[in-house]
């Protein structure tokens, strides 16, 4: 039982963290049905600028818990910033250009961010610097730490934010336009250029936020993070039904269940991406369209 | 009009220093009449970039030695020795591009690298086609060796190394119960594992874990939980320095009390750095220990304390010890060319090497002793010296 629970626990972080990764996905392609591959790399200047942020306000003050706001707030508007830029000068430009062409432009983003890092920052492995108190706490034979709680708490309020911005506010109804019929929410007097940049910068600031409750977990990272990001966010904003943020939530949990679940029912835990994948194909199969995607329609 | 003028620019500048980076590292090919030249197979950049920069270093301070002392002697003549670097990236499929170059350049008389196992494997037959010695210093899984007649190692293997860390584990600490975290995508991982629960198993121990996950991860917690579930006396993580520190983090952080014990790819302060007060009292297996040193291995820390300011690894001490291997081996063929440096490599019986004494046997392989280390006050302090 106490095993169950410990899982559970573990299940819970992995799962808010891939949701939040996921929503940034889901987001960016429900609005401008772009696939976006630099998501992970994003994540990963994200990181850096962190790593860099936290360590120079802890030069400062000690309190970690101002600097853990401090940092991530800056460091979103940063980010948010960054993939304003990107999507001026390397998205906008091919916005009329087959789908494929955004893609393949995407992942050249994330190549080029992440050979820029490389070559600036140098390819070792760095430490984000403790930025909530190590408390641990043990119930029966369950061991949890604060940072957990925190991830657990963060993850659901911003995903709650979200949810009333999307539902409740001018530019949220604004967006649920775009990304139900572009042409039409235009012909309504919706800047679709706004909309867009503001779907990019959202995106990149809950990755930012995602980055910053990532480090508490794991804090070692390096200029490679971004590719494993990548896939899961991916594989989860595909699981849930992509462009759609509560599909990308529910997909995000999804994937952290069978990475979870699989090696403890499994004999040998190598298996545990071959049972990944397969869910995901199988959920595809059911509904192509993902757990919670809607199926559009091509029009000709 | 104003982006495509800012594009081309960076286009521009970007086409630039791709090109000033291409610059052979060892200066034009070809060559000049009295040089030798060799190739270094190299982690260069790729998620473990310290294997790169320490086995360069290695290299370069034999290379300088051996040149201030006028090179190597072929029939009379001295050679200057020179290397030429190509980056693998520390994946297997680059590793095998940058063999097929060297194998594929005439100036080229031998490989040294690629230091980690899984960027040798298929690095094999690309050399054995063409016929070009070879000698990785870090790389321990067993089947390089195997079956082909021109690579050869400055280290132990994974044969010897599994089982010093097995029986270890089960005399000198007392564990009857051991679990195991490993990374499944490395031929080395995946050796060392499996040797470890085999021999652990035979002295009477028993594996009550045996977990695994794929490159890249950073959450084990799943398998850690079933680890600890387990309650092993002793968890073997046998995978590199930068992914230690998280894996004996989270497992102190889900409660787990045993001791940890490592193999030699935790061989470098990098393991500190990142890994602090959760690795502290774990043990690894070495190639060698700066606090034991030989005279000769003290010369040798003292050159490259001087000339780079930080204490040689065990892959720059390898990689020294690759180089005078090498240049031996060049100078015991007589000539220049492949197939006779393959012959002098094999010729070689005994070497005394900074690494210490090593035995050649005919597989390519050095028999050798290996270090305990243990992690104390933040620190790799020598704890144990295990013979073959």
């Amino acid at each position: 039982m106490g095993v169950l629970l410990q899982q559970a626990v573990n299940l819970l972080q992995l799962g808010s963290i891939y949701a939040l990764l996921a929503i940034g996905f889901s987001m960016v392609y429900g609005i401008v049905g772009l696939v976006n591959f630099a998501h992970g790399d994003i994540f990963m200047v994200a990181t850096y600028l962190l790593f860099f942020l936290a360590t120079w306000l802890f030069s400062m003050t000690s309190s970690s818990f101002a600097v853990l706001l401090a940092s991530t707030a800056l460091a979103a508007a940063a980010i948010g910033l960054l993939a304003m830029i990107i999507e001026r000068v390397a998205y906008k430009p091919l916005r009329g250009a087959p789908k494929v062409s955004l893609v393949v432009t995407s992942l050249a983003v994330g190549l080029l961010l992440q050979h820029l890092v490389l070559e600036f920052l140098g390819p070792n492995s760095q430490r984000v610097p403790r930025m909530v108190p190590d408390i641990k706490f043990t119930v029966g034979t369950v061991n949890f730490e604060f940072y957990q709680i925190l991830i657990i708490l963060f993850a659901l309020f911003i995903m709650l934010l979200l949810n009333q911005f999307i539902r409740r506010t001018r530019t949220g109804v604004a967006m649920r336009a775009v990304s139900q019929d572009a042409t039409a929410a235009s012909l309504m007097g919706i800047s679709k250029d706004f909309i867009i940049s503001v779907a990019f910068v959202i995106g990149a600031a809950i990755a930012t936020v995602g980055a910053s409750l990532y480090g508490m977990a794991y804090p070692i990272f390096d200029p490679y993070i971004g590719q494993m990001i990548n896939w899961w966010s991916f594989t989860a904003a595909v699981l849930g039904g992509i462009g759609n943020i509560r599909g990308a939530v529910l997909g995000g949990f999804l994937l952290a269940a069978v990475m979870v679940i699989s090696p403890m029912v499994l004999p040998v835990s190598s298996y545990r991406d071959i049972v990944a994948f397969s869910v995901l194909i199988l959920v595809l199969l059911v509904k192509p369209s993902g757990l919670l995607g809607k199926r559009s329609i091509q029009k000709v | 009009m104003k982006i495509k003028a800012i594009a081309f620019t960076m286009l521009l500048i970007f086409v630039v220093s791709a090109f000033a980076g291409c610059a052979p590292a060892g200066g034009q090919q070809g060559g000049a009449a009295d040089e030798i030249r060799f190739g270094l197979n190299n982690e260069i950049t790729g998620d473990n970039p310290v294997i790169g920069a320490s086995s360069r270093k290695g290299v370069d301070l034999a290379l300088e030695e051996i040149n201030a002392a006028g090179g190597v002697n072929v029939g009379g003549k001295k050679y200057k020795l020179v290397v030429e670097e190509l980056d693998n990236e520390f994946k297997p499929e680059s590793a095998a591009a940058v063999a097929q170059k060297f194998a594929d350049r005439p100036d080229i008389v031998a490989m040294i690298g690629p230091n980690d196992s899984a960027d040798v494997m298929p690095t094999i037959p690309i050399i054995e086609k063409a016929k070009l010695p070879s000698i990785t210093p870090w790389a321990t899984a067993v089947d390089i060796t195997k079956n082909n007649d021109y690579f050869f190692r400055a280290c132990f293997t994974d044969d010897f190394q599994g089982a010093v860390i097995a029986k270890f584990a089960y005399e000198d600490e007392g564990a009857r119960t051991a679990a195991v975290l490993y990374d499944m995508s490395n031929d080395y991982n995946v050796g060392i594992a499996t040797i470890f629960r085999k021999t652990f198993e035979e002295m009477g121990g028993k594996v009550v874990e045996f977990q695994s996950y794929g490159r890249g991860e950073k959450d084990f917690k799943s398998q850690l939980t079933k680890i600890i579930q387990a309650n092993p006396d002793i968890l073997l993580l046998p995978n590199f320095f930068a992914e230690v520190p998280l894996q004996a983090e989270q497992a102190r952080s889900l409660g787990y009390k045993g001791k940890f014990i490592g193999s030699d790819t935790w061989g470098d302060v990098e393991l500190l750095r990142l890994g602090g007060e959760y690795v502290e009292g774990a043990l690894w297996v070495g190639h060698y220990a700066v606090d034991i040193a030989s005279d000769k291995a003290k010369a040798f820390i003292k050159a490259y304390e001087a000339k780079y300011n930080e204490k040689p690894n065990d892959i720059a001490a390898l990689n020294y010890d690759a180089v005078y291997l090498l240049a031996k081996a060049i100078e015991n063929a007589g000539k220049i060319d492949r197939v006779a440096i393959r012959n002098g490599l094999a010729s070689i019986k005994e070497y005394e090497g900074v690494t210490g004494n090593m035995q050649f046997n005919d597989t390519g392989d050095p028999v050798k002793t290996a270090v305990i280390i243990k992690i104390e006050n933040g620190a790799f302090k020598y704890y144990a010296t295990a013979k073959p």
